[in-house]
């Protein structure tokens, strides 16, 4: 895998920046007192580790949109679904410490008068189970998408629109109190992961360590596929579709296999997002959440995956410092900066780079 | 798929032992009453180069598409060699039997490179886990090497595609049909919208082709197929006017009253 890294300038100087900071921000925020000048809180190491899965998210984007030309509007579904198995698996964890205190029951099932565990959470007191459920769950909403829809040759903006309805279908689902996901409200009020208290700084350290390895992890698997033939199939595909199928290719499962390694990908972001805010709940179905991705994918820079990483953590640093000192404008200033990228960086941030190495 | 279907594979094993490859006898086929190809007879020796013109409408694309099986005839026999009937498989088959088809509008892999734009169209497994394990063998990168000799691209390998002229990219298209090593090799229209240099590069090209594969080239360009200097077809209304080489046929009577007028 690491030999997939060859020639990809902008991939190694992110993925060195990332280890680094894997170890020096944990290390900031564990060895210094809290008054020394390079302390590093805990609030902000989780802000951080929270950015990082949606680097993570807009990495999975970027391989389906960027390399595929996919312009998918609903990874919010896969993200959110990795997100809940999690959540599930959590939930379990607080046992009879919830507010009604029933040992068998979550607090919001307990609220709704029911007796017992609905089938789909069973097993889900176990780690490993939930584990599998991150990436089953994600992988196979993409595989039966894919499936009807690649099958079909359904693209350009009807297959854009269908991943719309898809997240959109998600949110009005897990919306519903009776599709025992707590509805509204979602999943809350964590105490356990694995053993260690949610909220407790080691945790903390812990996940913003998980989030940098899995963008780690992730960013090498993506650039083994990109840069291994199946990726130039699928860069061609993205280019000429008939001429790809013409010789010989078979189009639909290349896109198939595309779409469930990303959804995968999203899913472990949205595993790894949960616990870090504390809350899942069906907002992160919402079709505004899955344009903000790929926002965050054209500002940084298409078809570069690095230009992903950067575009995340760019926009969300900006949109913390937006919120809280000008609140009403962030949405204003996130389309200004997307209109902006649009007239006068067309490659996103990546481009800039690239530019200067051509002139 | 029967024995002698899986024996045509990649165009290994076809029958010419007459020195015929191509057999279409009394083919028809008509849209929704007009006969664009009316009882044609068409044959073309294994290895022979052939330039087949006609005036609009005269049934060029028609049997071009019969052939590569997009459109079904409504009578006659296609026979691919001697033992294999193209009319009983479908276009990926046919393709598979080893007949390329280069379209008139070119179109490469613009964002990958000219060599990746050949290495995607080698054959191999095609599925998607063995193109993400696959890397190049020795042979593969050889004939990736011969075929950009043979089309005057290589010294281009590591250039995108995007960056090559029209008529440069309609030879990298001519190279990828070449890497899947076919037996009869289609051609549409090659030099429409070329400049004479690029005109007379392609018409080396193709001869050069002639021998080792078969080549069928349907052109309007006259000056194009009198440099080719090939026996010629002359379609029209759908059925063969007169054959012969390019003088024969431009004196033929009935051709220039239909078509040249020269």
């Amino acid at each position: 895998m690491l030999a997939s890294m060859r020639g990809d300038r902008g991939g190694q100087i992110v993925l060195s920046v990332l280890l680094v900071a894997t170890i020096v921000l944990p290390v900031l925020n564990l060895a210094l007192p809290e008054s020394h000048p390079w302390h590093v809180t805990t609030y902000q190491l989780n802000l951080f580790g929270k950015y990082l899965c949606y680097a993570l998210l807009a990495m999975s984007v970027d391989l389906v949109w960027g390399y595929m030309g996919f312009l998918t509007l609903g990874h919010g579904a896969f993200f959110g679904l990795g997100g809940y198995a999690m959540g599930m698996y959590l939930m379990r964890q607080v046992g009879d410490r919830g507010v009604y205190g029933n040992p068998e029951l979550p607090d919001f099932m307990v609220f709704l008068n029911w007796q017992e565990l609905p089938w789909y959470w069973w097993g889900f007191d176990w780690f490993a189970v939930a584990l599998v459920a991150i990436f089953l769950a994600p992988g196979l909403l993409a595989f039966l998408f894919g499936w009807f829809a690649f099958r079909s040759r359904v693209n350009g903006v009807y297959l854009s629109i269908i991943s719309q309805a898809m997240t959109y279908a998600l949110m009005l689902a897990f919306f519903r109190n009776e599709f025992g996901f707590g509805g509204n409200n979602g999943l809350t009020d964590f105490k356990d992961i694995l053993g260690q208290p949610v909220n407790a700084q080691t945790t903390r350290v812990g996940l913003f360590v998980a989030s940098s390895l899995a963008v780690i992890a992730g960013y090498l698997l993506c650039r083994s596929i990109v840069a291994s033939r199946a990726g130039r199939v699928v860069v061609a595909i993205r280019d000429a579709e008939n001429r790809t199928r013409f010789l010989g290719y078979n189009v639909a499962s290349y896109q198939l296999a595309v779409l469930v390694v990303s959804a995968m990908l999203a899913g472990v972001a949205g595993a790894l997002y949960v616990p870090q805010v504390g809350i899942i709940n069906p907002g992160e179905f919402s079709p505004l959440n899955s344009i903000e991705i790929v926002i965050w994918v054209a500002i940084g820079g298409r078809a570069t995956l690095y230009g992903a990483v950067v575009g995340a953590l760019l926009v969300n640093f900006a949109k913390s410092w937006f919120t809280a000192a000008l609140p009403e404008y962030w949405i204003f200033a996130l389309g200004a900066l997307f209109v902006l990228t649009t007239l006068w960086l067309p490659h996103g941030v990546a481009g800039i780079r690239r530019r200067s190495v051509v002139s | 798929m029967n024995p002698t279907e899986k024996a045509a594979q990649h165009g290994e094993g076809i029958d010419a032992s007459t020195g015929t490859l191509l057999y279409m006898e009394g083919v028809s086929v008509s849209f929704d009453g007009f006969k664009a190809i009316n009882n044609l007879n068409f044959y073309v020796n294994d290895g022979e180069l052939r330039c087949v013109i006609g005036p609009n409408g005269a049934g060029k694309t028609t049997m071009m598409d019969i052939i590569t099986g997009k459109t079904r005839p409504d009578s006659g026999e296609v026979w691919f060699g001697r033992q294999v009937n193209l009319l009983k498989l479908n276009e990926p088959q046919i393709a598979e039997a080893g007949i390329g088809r280069k379209f008139q509008k070119p179109t490469v892999f613009e964002a990958l490179t000219i060599f990746e734009n050949l290495e995607l169209a080698a054959a191999g497994d095609r599925s998607p886990l063995a193109t993400y394990r696959l890397t190049l063998t020795a042979e593969q990168r050889d004939s990736v090497a011969e075929v950009a000799q043979t089309i005057g691209l290589q010294d281009q390998l590591d250039n995108a595609a995007q960056i090559l002229s029209h008529g440069q990219k309609q030879w990298l298209e001519i190279g990828m049909l070449l890497m899947q090593k076919p037996r009869l090799l289609l051609v549409d229209e090659p030099v429409a919208g070329m400049t004479h240099q690029e005109m007379d590069r392609t018409g080396e090209l193709l001869c050069g082709l002639a021998g080792q594969h078969t080549v069928v080239v349907v052109e309007h360009d006259m000056d194009f197929v009198r440099s080719l200097n090939t026996r010629v077809t002359v379609l029209h209304q759908g059925s063969v006017l007169a054959e012969g080489n390019m003088s024969d046929v431009q004196n033929n009577p009935e051709v220039i009253r239909v078509y040249l007028g020269e």
